[in-house]
């Protein structure tokens, strides 16, 4: 399918991207401080985190329009800036915010984001696969967020590229144009591209993604599957009741499933593992005590974000995080 | 029939689109660009207005006697040359820096960035449209005030064209600056305009150059366009421009175009 399908096959199960030790600060702040990770050839890979995390810094040295202070990276074995022309031509990018002149029509950026690639795909046939030939002589101040969105992509796979680095793809889109997105994402690895995610949806980066990076305070915190960081999720519990009786907080402390015990009057507040609750409440079956008002609250996608991203300081654990929460 | 027959494709490959190479697909996009948008505002007044004046001055009976303080030449004809910078001028200093400035604004410049197509070729399509429209704008200026006015033709052509692409030069590379220094679209736009007044004040649009007193007359020969003005009108009359005035030109497109090269940010 492409010109250069033949000289990956000798390379396909390597990486096609090696970041090791990237570092890059801004005038004395420093934006990622350590990250490593490898993406193999035709996987989805996430990279997620808080806002101001290192996300896009981290993309950013990868596509090459930063220059790390330290650390090395390879696209496709290729150097981002020193071997700006071959890589340009194999990886396609989504810049976060990227806008086109307002004037400009959605076939009209298509044809001219065409014309810049050897081997550029027919982008008739991707407008109409994006599901934007109906907008075809539409300006591009004219498209809605979500069809701003379709064309970014678009422009991003025009150049029929091996890798596609996609950057808060779908930031800012109502529910419905959020998942049609993500319906388009698999199509593309479907076709064999390698994608490269940043986001900051756990959901988005759950239905997507093969691995994720979770990046905090510009380092790797988590690299894993999104299963298994969802299973991390549910180590998470938090429930409130009030006793029938005054009880002492000690009791409730000592209970290895147990991360935490917060008293707001004489309601309780207990945070702690998958047990937690089980622990409790026999606990409370055995001293006679009721449980009024009992609330379990589902750990969230924010709380296992929150308990991850926790995570970083070096030598604290996820379970003083959680205390103080 | 036959004819379309015999343009039969080989077997199992894909009728072949012609493609346009990168850089002519960006001219022809920023050309469409430029006739759309407010730029094509900017056509009309860069055109239009230097035309109306011509129109304008030409009905004025007083302004087609020849006048002693300008060499026998009548009013129209010190205009005319006045007026071709004044379109020039407002390409370069006015629409072009805030289109620019715009696409660094925009995210365009970096988006460009990442494609094998990079972002110095719309900047070279951006300089090929201006440039283009304002030789248009010349050529039409001229014609009128030649077969409605009787102004003449310039009598040393090439002297007429270097001096011109001079002018171009040293404005194009002073509105490469502008957008080079400018934040944003809409500074560019301001810092554009101030500039645009004043070389225009120094070109000679409100006090042609040999009204001036002395000392604005010495100050205005130092800047491009009051460099520019009588250096047509010396080609018009039939003479090479002097070594000064191609000189004074050539300074500012390389002393603004090295600073433009040095300043630019793509993002």
């Amino acid at each position: 399918m492409r010109a250069t399908a033949c000289r990956c096959d000798a390379e396909d199960m390597s990486a096609v991207i090696e970041v090791q030790h990237l570092h890059k600060s801004y005038a004395g702040t420093v934006a990622v401080d350590d990250v490593s990770f490898t993406v193999e050839r035709g996987e989805v890979f996430g990279i997620l985190g808080p806002n101001g995390a290192g996300k896009t810094t981290t993309v950013e040295c990868v596509e090459g329009l930063r220059e790390p202070d330290r650390g090395d990276i390879r696209v496709l074995g290729l150097h981002p800036v020193r071997d700006r022309a071959e890589m340009t031509e194999r990886v396609g990018v989504q810049l976060q915010e990227g806008r086109l002149p307002d004037r400009l029509t959605v076939a009209e950026a298509l044809e001219l984001y065409s014309s810049f690639y050897r081997s550029a795909s027919d982008w008739r046939e991707l407008m109409d696969v994006l599901g934007l030939a109906g907008k075809a002589r539409t300006a591009f101040a004219r498209l809605s967020g979500g069809q701003r969105q379709r064309l970014s992509i678009a422009l991003a796979l025009v150049g029929n590229p091996e890798v596609a680095i996609l950057d808060e793809l779908t930031t800012g889109l109502d529910p419905q144009a959020r998942r049609d997105t993500w319906e388009l994402i698999e199509r593309v690895r479907d076709r064999g591209v390698t994608i490269v995610l940043v986001t900051h949806f756990m959901e988005e980066a759950e239905r997507l993604c093969d691995r994720v990076a979770l990046i905090d305070a510009g380092r790797v915190v988590a690299l894993d599957t999104p299963a298994t960081l969802a299973d991390r999720v549910e180590i998470a519990q938090r429930f409130q009741f009030r006793p029938s009786v005054p009880l002492d907080d000690g009791l409730l402390e000592a209970l290895p499933d147990v991360a935490g015990v917060i008293r707001r009057g004489d309601v309780v507040m207990v945070t702690g593992n998958g047990n937690a609750l089980n622990a409790v409440t026999s606990l409370l079956a055995r001293r006679g005590i009721i449980a009024r008002q009992l609330r379990v609250e589902q750990a969230s996608l924010e709380d296992a974000f929150l308990a991850l991203t926790g995570r970083h300081p070096a030598g604290e654990q996820a379970g003083d995080q959680i205390k103080e929460a | 029939m036959e004819a379309m027959e015999a343009m039969t494709v080989p077997a199992g490959k894909a009728p072949a689109v012609r493609k346009r190479s990168a850089m002519a697909q960006l001219t022809v996009t920023e050309l469409k660009l430029f006739a759309r948008g407010r730029a094509a505002v900017g056509l009309g007044v860069s055109l239009g207005v230097p035309l109306l004046l011509v129109i304008i001055f030409g009905g004025i009976r007083s302004f087609k006697t020849p006048v002693r303080a300008y060499g026998g030449l009548t009013t129209l004809d010190v205009y005319v040359p006045i007026l071709l910078v004044f379109a020039l001028a407002l390409l370069s200093l006015v629409a072009m820096p805030a289109t620019l400035a715009g696409y660094r604004e925009l995210g365009v410049l970096r988006r460009l960035k990442t494609t094998p197509a990079g972002p110095v070729r719309v900047l070279v399509a951006q300089l090929a449209v201006k440039l283009a429209v304002a030789v248009l704008a010349v050529v039409v200026l001229v014609a009128v005030a030649r077969l409605g006015y009787g102004v003449a033709v310039p009598r040393q052509l090439g002297g007429f064209a270097v001096a011109g692409l001079l002018a171009a030069a040293a404005l194009m590379a002073t509105g490469l600056f502008v957008a080079a220094v400018s934040p944003s679209a809409g500074v560019a736009r301001g810092v554009g305009a101030i500039v645009f007044y004043m070389m225009m004040f120094f070109a000679g649009l409100w006090l042609p150059i040999p009204n001036m007193p002395l000392v604005l007359q010495h100050i205005s020969h130092a800047t491009p366009l009051g460099a520019a003005v009588p250096a047509l009108q010396n080609a018009t009359l039939g003479h090479w421009p002097t070594g000064l005035q191609l000189a004074t030109m050539a300074a500012y497109a390389a002393a603004f175009g090295l600073g433009a090269a040095r300043l630019f940010r793509w993002e």
